[in-house]
Order: C-alpha cells, then sequence, then structure tokens
C-alpha cells in the first residue's frame, strides 16, 4: 500500500501540481508587474437595486417603495454611501471597502435584455450576447479565450465554482471545477486503497481523482493530515456562499492557480416577504458581503490587484407588490469592488423614481448599460482590445463603449 | 465457462446495458453475449413506460395551468386584502409563510435560502417520472433498451431548468416521443419530438411567427430560429452537414405556426400540439435546395422527412451512436458500417442496434468509456440490489455531482466523452458518493462475492486484492463501486 501522507506531501511539494499544466511557460515577474485576478458574482433570481443600495435622498423613494424602503434612522439605519444614496445595513463590509475606495456602485445599470423571464435574462447576462437563446458559452470564458497565452491570466484555467460551471465561464477556454459540498468526504484510508488500485490499474482515472482531491484540499485549507473534514454548509446557503468564495480565493492564491472566477449564488427572486433593512433580502445581502469579505481575506496581499464584480440579470418593480415583496423589473445595481477598483463612488445618471420616469410606468430605467461596465473592467484590468470586447467577448456590441476610469491606475 | 466467455458476458452487461445485478445475469450473458441483448430486443413493447401519476403531456400540461390560475388568484386576493389593511396584510403574509421569521432570522449558519416549500405540482410530477425510470432501471435485464432511450433522450435534450412547463412535461416527452421510436424509425421520432409541446417550448417555437402571416402583419414579433437552428446542426444534419444560414431561416419559417394550444383552449386541446395557420409564413420555401409548396404543417412534415433522410443525418447520428457506445474516437469502419445500414433502411433504428451488437469492433474495442453519473449511479444500484422507493436516492447524488437529471446544460445535452467525466472534481465526487452508499448499505453482502457475481473472471488481479483487503465491507464495497471495472464501460 502506498503511504498516502507521503503522496500526498509530493502533490504539496510538487510546486502545485495540480495547476502546472505542461503547456504553461515560467513568467517572469516583472517588478511591478500586475497579476490581475478577477471574480464574478451571479445573483441569480434578479436583485432588488432599490432595497440594495437606496436612492434615500430620491423624494419619490419611500413612497415606492413602502416598507421595504430603506431608511437613515430608525432600528436598521442604513449606511450612508454619499448624499443620496445608501447601502443595505446588512453589507458593512462592503461599506468599509467603500470607504477604503475599494468598491464602487453602478445604480441603474441593466443588460440589453428588456423581457421578465429570469432564464432568458440570464441567458442574456451570462452568454453576453444581446439576445436569449445563446448557451453555448460566455463572455467571461470567452474573454480568457481572447486572452493570449503568453499572458499570465489568459495561460491559466478559468475556475468555476458550484455544482455546474456557471454559463459566463462555460465555453472553449479551459475551467477548472470546485463545489463546497455537504457530502461527507471519503475516508482517507478509502481514498489511499483506490489511488493505489488506479496507480496499478488505471492511471488515468488516478490522475484525476489526485487532483481532485488537492484542489478540494486547497480549496478547504485543509492540511495534510486534517482527514476529518471542515463542516461543509453546503452551496446553496447563506453560509455556503461564504464557503464557495473562501474557497474560489484559496485555489486563486495558489501561484500558479486560476485567475478569473465565477461564482453564481441563487435565491435574489423575492417575491413575497423580501424584507429591507432586516429579513429575508438582508440575509442574502449578509451573505453576498461575507462572499466580498472571504475574497479579501483570501487574496490577501493578492487584493491589490484584485476585482470582484457581482451582477444579476435584471431589477425588481420600483413598487412593492401585495405579498411585501416586489415583481420582476429591469433597472438595478451592479457591485464592483478589490484592490484594482477605483471606489468610494456610486456610479449613476440617476433617471428619477416618478411615475413618467420608470420605465413602463413600473421598473428603475436603466441608464447604462451593464456591458460598458464589464467592458470597461476587462479592458482595464486584463487588457482585453475594444474590438475583441465588440465582437467576440459581447457579440454586436461594438456601439457600447467601456466605462472608462473603473479601474485604478 | 472460460474467461474469455466472461469477458463477453461483461461486455454484453456493461458495452450495451446498465451494468451486471449479480443474479446470474453474468453467466446468462457469457453463455451467448448476443443472444441475451437480442432477446431483450425481441421483447414487445419492452421500451414503453407508463404508470400511476405519469400523466400524459396535455393532461399535465392542464393540471399545470389550473393550478397557475388558482395560486394566481390567491395572489390578487392578498393584494386586495393588502391594499385594504396594509397591516393586517403584513401580518398575514408571514403567517401565510411561517417557515420565513421575517424579524428574527434563522442563525446564518444553518440558514437556507429560502423557506421549505411544499413540492409543488411540477416537482410531484417530475419526481414520479424519475422514480419509474430509476425502477425501470434497476430492474432491466440487460438494460441496452434504457441504453437506448437514455441515448435518444440526450440527443433530442429538453432541460427541466428552463420553466416550470418543461418540468412537469419532459417525462411525458421522453414516454411519448423517444420510447414507442427507439427500436422504430428515425423519421418518426424525429416527427414526434419536433411536434411535442416540450420541445416547441424549449426552443422557443412557439414565439416564432411568420413575418408575413396574419399574425406576423399585425405585431412586431417574428421569427425565432432557434428550433430550426437545433433541427439542423444537432438532431439531423450535423454542424458540418453542409447547410448554411439562409436554410436555417428557411426551416424557421417552414416551422412557423408549430405550437402549442394556450390554457384558453382557442386553438385546439389546451396543451396539445397544433398548428396555428395565422402564424405561418405563406409562400414556398427552398431548404438545402429544394423547394417546398406551402401546404400548412405537409410543408414542415416533407422538410422534416427529407432531413431525416439526409446522407449527412446518416453519418452524424452513426458517428454519435458508436461514440455513446464503443469509443470516444469509434472506430471509422464501424460508424460508416451503421450510417450505411442506416440509410439502406429507411433510419431503421432496431436495424442499427442490432448491426451495432453484430459489430465485432463493439467486443474486441477495449472498455475505456466512463459511465456518465446517471449510468453509474444505475450500476451501483444494480450492484448493491437496491430498487429505489424515493427518487431522491438517485436525483439528489446526481445534483451532487452536478448533473441533475433531465437538465443538460444546453441543446446540445450532455457530453459524450470519457475526458468530460472523469474530471478532477468529478472523480473527487464520485468517491464520496460511493463512500456514502456504501456505508449505508444495511447488512452489506461480502464485496468479495459480490465481484464475482458482476464481473467473475473479467475481474483483474488487483481488483479482487483491493476488495478482498479491504478493512470492513462496506469498504470493499466502496472499492468495488469506483473500479475501473465499474466505472467504465
Amino acid at each position: 500500500m502506498t503511504n498516502y501522507s507521503a503522496t500526498r506531501r509530493s502533490l504539496l511539494t510538487g510546486a502545485g501540481a495540480v495547476f502546472a499544466w505542461a503547456y504553461l511557460p515560467q513568467f517572469a515577474r516583472a517588478a511591478g508587474g500586475r497579476d490581475p485576478r478577477l471574480v464574478v458574482f451571479i445573483l441569480r433570481g434578479a436583485l432588488d437595486g432599490l432595497s440594495a443600495v437606496a436612492p434615500v435622498g430620491d423624494p419619490d423613494y419611500l413612497a415606492l417603495h413602502g416598507s421595504l424602503a430603506l431608511s437613515i434612522g430608525g432600528d436598521h439605519p442604513a449606511l450612508p454611501l454619499d448624499s443620496f444614496f445608501a447601502l443595505n445595513p446588512a453589507m458593512p463590509v462592503l461599506k468599509r471597502l467603500y470607504d477604503q475606495k475599494q468598491a464602487a456602485i453602478i445604480h441603474a445599470v441593466a443588460s440589453p435584455y428588456r423581457d421578465r423571464s429570469h432564464f432568458d435574462g440570464q441567458d442574456v447576462l451570462e452568454s453576453g450576447y444581446p439576445a436569449p437563446g445563446f448557451t453555448r458559452s460566455g463572455w467571461l470564458n470567452r474573454a480568457l479565450a481572447a486572452l493570449p497565452k503568453g499572458d499570465r491570466v489568459g495561460a491559466s484555467n478559468g475556475l468555476g465554482i458550484g455544482p455546474v460551471t456557471p454559463l459566463v465561464l462555460r465555453g472553449s477556454a479551459p475551467v477548472l471545477g470546485w463545489a463546497p459540498q455537504n457530502l461527507p468526504h471519503a475516508s482517507g484510508d478509502l481514498t489511499a486503497r483506490l489511488l493505489d488500485l488506479y496507480a496499478h490499474r488505471d492511471p488515468a482515472l488516478g490522475e484525476a481523482l489526485s487532483r481532485g482531491l488537492e484542489i478540494d484540499r486547497i480549496a478547504l485549507r485543509q492540511g495534510i493530515d486534517d482527514g476529518a473534514a471542515k463542516a461543509r454548509a453546503g452551496y446553496n446557503t447563506i453560509a455556503g456562499m461564504r464557503q464557495a468564495a473562501e474557497g474560489a480565493a484559496s485555489l486563486m492564491a495558489v501561484d500558479d492557480g486560476p485567475r478569473i472566477a465565477a461564482i453564481a449564488f441563487d435565491g435574489w427572486d423575492t417575491h413575497a416577504n423580501e424584507g429591507g433593512a432586516s429579513g429575508r433580502l438582508a440575509q442574502l445581502l449578509g451573505g453576498l458581503d461575507g462572499a466580498f469579505e472571504e475574497i479579501e481575506k483570501g487574496l490577501s496581499p493578492l487584493w491589490k490587484d484584485t476585482a470582484v464584480v457581482a451582477v444579476t440579470e435584471f431589477g425588481r418593480t420600483a413598487r412593492i407588490n401585495g405579498t411585501t415583496g416586489t415583481d420582476h423589473g429591469t433597472g438595478t445595481i451592479a457591485f464592483l469592488a478589490g484592490g484594482a477598483i477605483a471606489g468610494g463612488r456610486v456610479i449613476a445618471d440617476w433617471p428619477g423614481l416618478k411615475d413618467t420616469q420608470l420605465y413602463q410606468s413600473r421598473d428603475l430605467a436603466p441608464t447604462a448599460d451593464l456591458r460598458a461596465a464589464l467592458k470597461g473592467v476587462l479592458a482595464d484590468h486584463l487588457g482585453l482590445s475594444t474590438a475583441a470586447l465588440g465582437d467576440a467577448v459581447f457579440p454586436e456590441s461594438s456601439r457600447v463603449k467601456p466605462m472608462k476610469g473603473l479601474v485604478a491606475a | 465457462m472460460t474467461e474469455r466467455d466472461f469477458k463477453a458476458g461483461f461486455t454484453a452487461l456493461n458495452r450495451f446495458g446498465l451494468g451486471a445485478r449479480g443474479d446470474g445475469d453474468l453467466a446468462a450473458a457469457a453463455s451467448d453475449p448476443r443472444g441475451f441483448l437480442n432477446a431483450e430486443l425481441a421483447q414487445p413493447g419492452i421500451a414503453l413506460l407508463e404508470g400511476p401519476g405519469m400523466p400524459r403531456t396535455a393532461l399535465a400540461l392542464q393540471a399545470m395551468f389550473a393550478d397557475q390560475d388558482q395560486k394566481k388568484a390567491e395572489r390578487e386576493r392578498m393584494a386586495v386584502e393588502a391594499a385594504a389593511q396594509p397591516a393586517m396584510a403584513t401580518a398575514e403574509a408571514m403567517a401565510a409563510n411561517s417557515n420565513t421569521t421575517v424579524t428574527s432570522p434563522p442563525p446564518l449558519q444553518t440558514a437556507n435560502m429560502g423557506p421549505p416549500k411544499p413540492p409543488s405540482l411540477e416537482q410531484i410530477v417530475y419526481r414520479a417520472e424519475a422514480l419509474a425510470r430509476f425502477q425501470r432501471a434497476a430492474q432491466a435485464r440487460a438494460g441496452l433498451v434504457e441504453r437506448l432511450v437514455a441515448f435518444w433522450a440526450n440527443h433530442f435534450c429538453v432541460s427541466v431548468a428552463k420553466s416550470n412547463f418543461i418540468r412537469i412535461s419532459a417525462g411525458a416527452f421522453e414516454r411519448e416521443a423517444i420510447r414507442p421510436h427507439v427500436l422504430g424509425r428515425f423519421s418518426d421520432m424525429l416527427f414526434a419530438v419536433e411536434n411535442h409541446p416540450a420541445m416547441l417550448h424549449y426552443l422557443d417555437n412557439q414565439q416564432s411567427i411568420g413575418p408575413n402571416s396574419q399574425a406576423g402583419l399585425r405585431q412586431k414579433r417574428g421569427l425565432n430560429e432557434n428550433l430550426a437552428r437545433e433541427i439542423m446542426e444537432l438532431h439531423t444534419l450535423g454542424v458540418d452537414g453542409g447547410y448554411i444560414q439562409d436554410d436555417v431561416t428557411s426551416l424557421a419559417r417552414i416551422l412557423t405556426g408549430w405550437t402549442i394550444a394556450g390554457r384558453g383552449g382557442k386553438l385546439g386541446e389546451p396543451g396539445t400540439f397544433v398548428f396555428n395557420s395565422n402564424a405561418h409564413e405563406p409562400g414556398p420555401q427552398i431548404l438545402l435546395g429544394k423547394t417546398y409548396a406551402p401546404e400548412g404543417t405537409w410543408q414542415g412534415e416533407a422538410a422534416l422527412l427529407d432531413l431525416a433522410r439526409h446522407p449527412a443525418t446518416a453519418n452524424h447520428i452513426e458517428t454519435k451512436f458508436s461514440r455513446h457506445f464503443v469509443a470516444d474516437e469509434p472506430p471509422r469502419a464501424l460508424a460508416g458500417r451503421l450510417a450505411e445500414v442506416f440509410r439502406a433502411t429507411d433510419g431503421d433504428l432496431k436495424a442499427v442496434t442490432l448491426a451495432l451488437i453484430d459489430a465485432p469492433e463493439a467486443w474486441t474495442a477495449p472498455l475505456t468509456k466512463m459511465r456518465m453519473p446517471y449510468e453509474f449511479l444505475v450500476a451501483a444500484m444494480r450492484i448493491t440490489g437496491r430498487v429505489p422507493e424515493d427518487p431522491g436516492a438517485l436525483l439528489n447524488p446526481l445534483s451532487m455531482l452536478g448533473v441533475p437529471f433531465w437538465t443538460p446544460l444546453g441543446p446540445n445535452g450532455f457530453p459524450d466523452t470519457a475526458a468530460a467525466w472523469a474530471s478532477p472534481e468529478g472523480m473527487k465526487l464520485r468517491l464520496d458518493v460511493a463512500s456514502q452508499v456504501a456505508s449505508r448499505l444495511r447488512d452489506p453482502p461480502d464485496p468479495r462475492e459480490l465481484l464475482d457475481a458482476i464481473a467473475g473472471a473479467a475481474a483483474s488481479e488487483e481488483t479482487r486484492q483491493a476488495v478482498a483487503r479491504a478493512e470492513t465491507k462496506q469498504q470493499g464495497i466502496a472499492l468495488l463501486l469506483m473500479s475501473p471495472e465499474v466505472q467504465r464501460r
């Protein structure tokens, strides 16, 4: 029987053997050379932007958003961002990053999709195509594929977190997968015996299993002899959001690990009992806040070259409905965070909330194209060309210009 | 019986079937491998499936429509009350949803993303349909027919992630459009699939309107090419099948008006396929150089029949078919021979299957394919002699393995190569699942006897040793489930 500890140690000392792809050249770390990392959170179900980042200075806000509206006073005071906008109190980490000029919010933003189906809206958000029905690949994967292979980011795998790689990261560029599971680990002894069998009978399966174990170990930050698995929350829980982000950060922190990751968080479809400063949405936002914190903690000191964006398929109605929730809408927000972000501001061409100013008299009207913001990050953070962004990454979007100045110079 | 006989029997059960159950099936297969498979194909109605809780498509959809109408009325009632008495309504809404504690959220460590809800109508039907398949797969003699069903259901896939419409109709779709034809004619299956409400909905054809049709001239909406594109790219010719974008648009025009009768029943019985001539693009259409006269639904039927008979379709289908059963890179001569049978028999899928069973390559090529997660779980079920009574027994591990049942990521279906399934995270998760399956067995059998029963002399010496040396029966069974003998087929 192979000595299991020795196997694991050699994997570990093999300079991240898991990630050492055969074709990967040695990357010279030029002094001051940036080694950027990008994490994309996909918030599925449509985030209520008006309850996450509230236009408390808009005279029509309170009446429209009713019992869900945030306010600067009261039991759960919102966190002021400027004289007009305030952040949901469930997000203290994002507020701190904002104050440190490492977080920004884009408000009244939307993808090009203008109907109200989750399925189609998510297709558009993640595929990067201007219309639904294109589900073979996502814009983040095509961005990865468009980078030259001599580029540090372009040579690395993408990292898809979750039981299924989110569409945004699916495509021809290779993607590594990992998901926090609440399934108990197989014991170390069983694992060692199986690796031994594979070594003799099926080396290809042995190689795959070894790599899978190593990825899991790094993601969960387990020690070599830490046979008992850390308590795992399971992917689809609030605690799981934090754990998914923690795992992503651990894998991205490895020297030759992935540089680009995507994580999908479900559950934002708050038709009933949405809650405002506390309640269901606040819990989810708290989970998201924790995810930002885990990326910051896990990647430090690489945080300075990191950008995290959180996007959703569309917003929700400006008015609350009969079940103290909100229905499918249009304009919403996008979060940007990271040491690489030129933060400390809410970027918005505010459309107003009067009936005539609402989109179809019901939703926050979009005044910014989400693709412009994403292009701005991809261009200035990863160095993608405007031509690639307007065609391969976001097809038929050349007239949507990248938003400038999102990334700190 | 010789070792060679055992290997042939093992191949019959694994390459062609769902894996041995260890009830003497290996010996039966070893004594006459081809006869063992042919016997299953010869059973009348072997592919069909029916039972309680599995309504036909129209009935399932009508139940869904009624359920939706009732919920809508309920929401409107609550909205009216909320407008009348805001404070009361909030309290009521909270009471109605007593699992959601709005004021004091449960501790974050254990909080789920949403309150646990009773299963929806769609979920109830989906689970009943899934359970019927799992039970059929657990009990099938060889399992070749269920393999064929799975192959074709993946070729013509729909995804329940699209909508409740698909969730409640996916099972009926497979029972009505796939199963009756897996040993029948390809063109019949193609036609049954492309006019089935589940497929029309999955690929958005009900939204496709001829620009010059009466409906098209009235409203701004137009063609949706989704179904037409996938019919040519995925279902028939294949991506290199020699068609161009103009052909896609032509086929999309030909298929305008192929839709589903809605809840109001204006066009026909709600939830059934109907041809809506008001949305059909008038005039003849040219597809792949041939002109199709404007004869309503016949225009589409003629086009589909020609696509089914196109030589590129035979090549595309038989490459995929031999890739599924034999090797990621199937022997070219084999795919070519099967394509020839397909063409010569006008797409007789039983003849093609018999030709595959006859082919020497199918018995000599090494077992290098990986079992897909579903096949792995079915094999585990058969080996351990379990017939599930709760669909969660397979639905849950499938979700953990990242492949929820009937939820492919796109219309191209689940991938069919070893590399896709022997991924690092995939193998890691399989091991955890195998460990759980084994550790939950009450009165586990002796794993050495189990290995003998399912593989006999076809088992490798290394696997035999690993299983024999296991420290517990459960560990031995986990090793057996993860052994190359079970993972590969």
